[in-house]
């Protein structure tokens, strides 16, 4: 267990190494990279085992690596946490990160920065760890910040593109609102616990007042906000997508936008003090899902209807986490990360057989030229929409008992709307893609080994993710990070439904929604053209979020610019520049005064001796 | 009657004083040079007269120094304004006036 | 009977000095400029210093106002000076910095030496003996450096003044500066 550091370490090192040395290393870049993210998954299963070791009450250690931050009574020191949460997150992490990792190696094949984008990567993996086996929040804050700045570095990674870079600088922006927020937490934290260390502060969060609690809490909420995409700071989510699909499917799905609901799940103590936090969680969480699925109807980009998917899903994490399912919220994450990684995988082998058309009205038909991609897309599809067996049905389904059994009635049927909308939308999105008559001339290929083969692999893991869910059912998952969330779980409200009743409800509304789907766009029987033609308007709302970003653009981005372009001119031109060259100017202006007296005549210059002399004189006579 | 030494003085004063007007009047470097010679002639007065009312000839021996001094002062001015005079024709100080801004 | 020559001399030198300022012709200038120098003389006598007072005729105006006399001649004697100051105010500065300078002079020597002192006792003996005497033996060291500063003058003077080889610049060319344009921030 005491080589726990080496997880965050070993990627860490890969990414400085390529960076520093990677036009040299070239080819074996992507090897490398992808080979030090496997070491890192293999020390993760080491020290998972060590945990499991240990006794079940007494599964959390602390790993002190080195001693940092150390003023006053502020003590930062970078400690690792190993505890069933940080490890689960570790495996998945580094397990995806590695699947991801080999894909990358076809998928950028040729990209002239291709050293560089593993260097990214790597340091992205790292940026993660370090966020979740923090054991503080200062920390854990430097994870938080590191895989933000690798996410802007990732997204904008063809950064001759403007949309491309654009993409990055709003991601940047617009989480950066949100880290804002989780500072500010943070310093609260500190102020009013006087550590920031996890032990210290979630062992006294008992003691203290609602309010400071709920403040804290919301605050931290914030960043998750703006780093899981939620509304109101999702907008960045959807533009991200400019970036390479490998880093949509490891940042944008599975790892970078799990950081939020991770924060909640850690800092879970301090949103039961408060009596609000909670509610505002699932609240924001059923909202987003709704919104993100109505959105994902309407985009006919592949990659958005995905990244809106994400957002709703995510959604759908805070909602569990938001009654108090933290295991379950936790055991969807990692479900999701499987089958929306596998999804975006997919989505790039379609891009890569395509020459990078996205937009699902003009391709169709690739079932028959690319049957692989088109079985694993359909394996993540269906895993998305909750259909039984598969890991997404476990999790959504127990999402969706947890809300029902605390009682939430409300909460839970507009989930079931939700997922409704996903089983639709998804289904959109396969019957366009991949059933019909081809629309492009289009000479797709099946995608390379080094593509399909972790492709593979993520769709065993979400067949087999869906007979782990059966231990959820038996609630061992729950038991299991129960030292974590322990005494968390909200007992089930007696009455109502049986479990069995909610798992056949939600069956039936994913079946109801893939059919739809599958019905509308697959099947050939509706005049899709004319259906778009009718409704308009309401897929042109759709498409763009609600106009929310053309809001935001508007009352904020706007007036930002403006403020920014008055900064510059008026006030750094005029006032700082102006000070400036005015004092140089004033400078000059009294040396010209100043060099009149040297007019080059002897006699002024006699005359300006005999009365210097005459007045020592006068001095002299004076003081005698 | 003796004479007070402060005449002595006080003439010596007034004498410096026409040389110094000289100097910053007159625009001939020639003239200039003289006005120059007229202030070392008063100091000579000025360090004889007091010479004679402290005693000894120390104050003798020190304006002898001074005219030696002079002198040769006068020798190397007047070369020099030879020298500028070949280059320029003119012996009007304020032609000389590159050294400024 | 000093006090007689006293008053007649005095007025004399001041009067030479002045007129000397007031010549327009440089020869002229040398001239009162000698007669100045004589007055002095007789000034030197007075006061007991017999040696300066013929060092004074022979060295300074026999030998150094002959020398700015040739200098005079050999640079254009015809040479009047234009009578419009060209510089403001330097007249009106000058003359005021003369009278202040005589007023200062007063006050310092009325309240030095006082404006009634009887000079002191006429040294006995000789006072050429008592000159080398004195310079002999208390200011040796600095009569030997005046002799090599004398030299030092000589040479000095005979490298400024020649003329040199034909083709050979005697000093650089010195080209007057273009007037600076005002440089803008």
């Amino acid at each position: 267990m005491d080589l726990v550091w080496l997880i965050p370490a070993l990627p860490l090192g890969g990414a400085v190494l390529l960076l520093l040395t990677g036009t040299r290393l070239r080819r074996v870049a992507g090897g490398l990279a992808s080979l030090l993210v496997g070491l890192s998954f293999a020390v993760g299963v080491l020290v998972f085992q060590d945990l499991l070791a240990l006794p079940e009450g007494a599964r959390s250690a602390a790993i002190h690596v080195f001693d940092w931050i150390e003023v006053g009574a502020f003590r930062a020191p970078v400690e690792l946490r190993v505890d069933p949460l940080s490890m689960v997150m570790v495996l998945m992490v580094t397990g995806v990160s590695f699947l991801i990792h080999v894909y990358s190696m076809d998928y950028m094949h040729g990209d002239p920065r291709y050293p560089r984008y593993f260097a990214y990567l790597n340091l992205f993996v790292a940026a993660m760890l370090t966020l979740v086996l923090a054991n503080n929040f200062v920390v854990m804050f430097v994870g938080w910040e590191g895989v933000g700045l690798c996410s802007y570095l990732l997204i904008s990674f063809w950064h001759e593109r403007k949309a491309a870079a654009d993409a990055g600088k709003k991601a940047f922006i617009v989480t950066r609102i949100g880290d804002t927020a989780m500072l500010i937490g943070i310093f609260l934290i500190f102020a009013t616990f006087g550590s920031v260390e996890f032990d210290q502060v979630f062992g006294a969060a008992s003691g203290v007042a609602p309010a400071t609690a709920t403040a804290i809490a919301l605050l931290l909420f914030g960043g998750a906000v703006g780093k899981s995409a939620q509304v109101p700071l999702h907008t960045w989510l959807p533009d991200a997508m400019e970036g390479p699909t490998p880093v949509s499917a490891l940042i944008h799905a599975a790892t970078m936008v799990t950081a939020g609901v991770y924060l909640v799940a850690r800092a879970h103590v301090i949103f039961e003090v408060s009596d609000v936090a909670l509610g505002v969680v699932a609240i924001v969480g059923i909202v987003t899902a709704v919104y993100a699925g109505l959105a994902a109807l309407g985009q006919d980009d592949l990659k958005r209807i995905l990244a809106y998917s994400t957002i709703s899903q995510l959604g759908y994490m805070f909602l569990a986490a938001g009654v108090g399912a933290y295991a379950v919220a936790i055991f969807h994450l990692v479900a999701h990360a499987f089958f929306k990684a596998l999804l975006f995988l997919a989505a790039g082998s379609v891009m890569h057989a395509t020459g990078g058309e996205v937009d699902v009205t003009r391709l169709g038909g690739l079932r028959k030229r690319m049957p692989v991609t088109a079985a694993f897309f359909a394996i993540g599809g269906l895993a998305l929409a909750g259909i039984p067996l598969l890991a997404g049905f476990f999790s959504k389904d127990q999402v969706l008992a947890a809300t029902y059994e605390a009682g939430r009635t409300g909460l839970w049927i507009t989930g079931l709307l939700a997922a409704a909308l996903t089983a639709v939308y998804i289904a959109r999105a396969w019957s366009l893609t991949f059933l019909g008559e081809p629309r492009r001339d289009l000479h797709p290929h099946e995608a390379p080994p080094l593509m399909t083969a972790p492709m593979g692999a993520l769709a065993g893991l979400t067949i087999a993710g869906g007979l782990l869910g059966l231990q959820v059912q038996t609630g061992r998952v729950q038991s299991f990070l129960a030292p974590v969330f322990g005494g968390a779980e909200h007992a089930t409200a007696a009455g109502g439904l049986s479990e069995l009743a909610l798992s056949v409800i939600a069956s039936l509304v994913a079946l109801a929604g893939l059919a739809a789907g599958w019905y509308v766009y697959g099947s050939g029987r509706v005049d899709v053209s004319r259906l778009r033609g009718r409704y308009e308007g309401t897929k042109r709302a759709l498409e763009s979020g609600l106009y929310l970003d053309d809001i935001y653009g508007r009352a904020l981005v706007l007036p930002g610019k403006a403020v920014a372009s008055f900064a510059a001119s008026a006030v750094d031109q005029r006032v700082i520049d102006g000070a400036f060259n005015g004092l140089g100017r004033a400078f000059a202006s009294l040396a010209a005064v100043g060099r009149r007296l040297q007019t080059g005549l002897v006699r002024t210059y006699a005359l300006a001796f005999l009365l210097g002399a005459t007045a020592l004189l006068l001095l002299v006579v004076v003081r005698s | 009657m003796r004479t007070p030494i402060a005449y002595f003085l006080i003439l010596s004063g007034l004498l410096f004083a026409i040389g110094t007007v000289g100097v910053l009047v007159r625009r001939n470097a020639l003239v200039i040079f003289m006005s120059i010679e007229l202030q070392l002639n008063a100091v000579n007065l000025s360090l004889i007269a007091f010479s004679r009312q402290l005693g000894g000839v120390d104050g003798q021996v020190l304006a002898f120094f001074s005219i030696v001094v002079a002198a040769a002062e006068v020798v190397v001015g007047l070369a020099i304004i030879v020298a500028i005079f070949r280059k320029r024709a003119s012996a009007n100080v304020d032609d000389v006036s590159l050294l400024k801004w | 009977m000093d006090l007689l020559v006293f008053w007649i001399v005095a007025p004399i030198s001041v009067g030479a000095g002045i007129l000397m300022l007031l010549q327009r012709n440089a020869v002229h200038s040398a001239l009162f400029l000698i007669l100045s120098q004589f007055t002095l003389a007789v000034m030197f006598a007075l006061l007991g210093a017999h040696f300066l007072a013929a060092a004074q005729v022979i060295v300074y105006a026999g030998a150094i106002m002959v020398l700015f006399l040739f200098v005079i001649m050999f640079l254009g004697v015809d040479r009047r000076e234009a009578l419009i100051e060209p510089l403001r105010g330097q007249r009106g500065l000058a003359i005021g910095l003369g009278a202040l300078l005589v007023a200062v002079v007063f006050v310092a020597i009325r309240l030095g030496v006082g404006l009634a002192t009887a000079p002191g006792p006429a040294p006995r003996g000789d006072n050429v003996e008592a000159v080398g005497r004195t310079l002999f033996t208390k200011y040796f060291f600095p009569f030997e450096v005046t002799s090599i500063l004398l030299i030092v003058a000589a040479i000095a003077a005979m490298v400024l003044a020649r003329r040199r080889a034909r083709g050979v610049p005697d000093t650089e060319v010195f080209e007057e500066p273009e007037p600076e344009r005002e440089v803008v921030p």
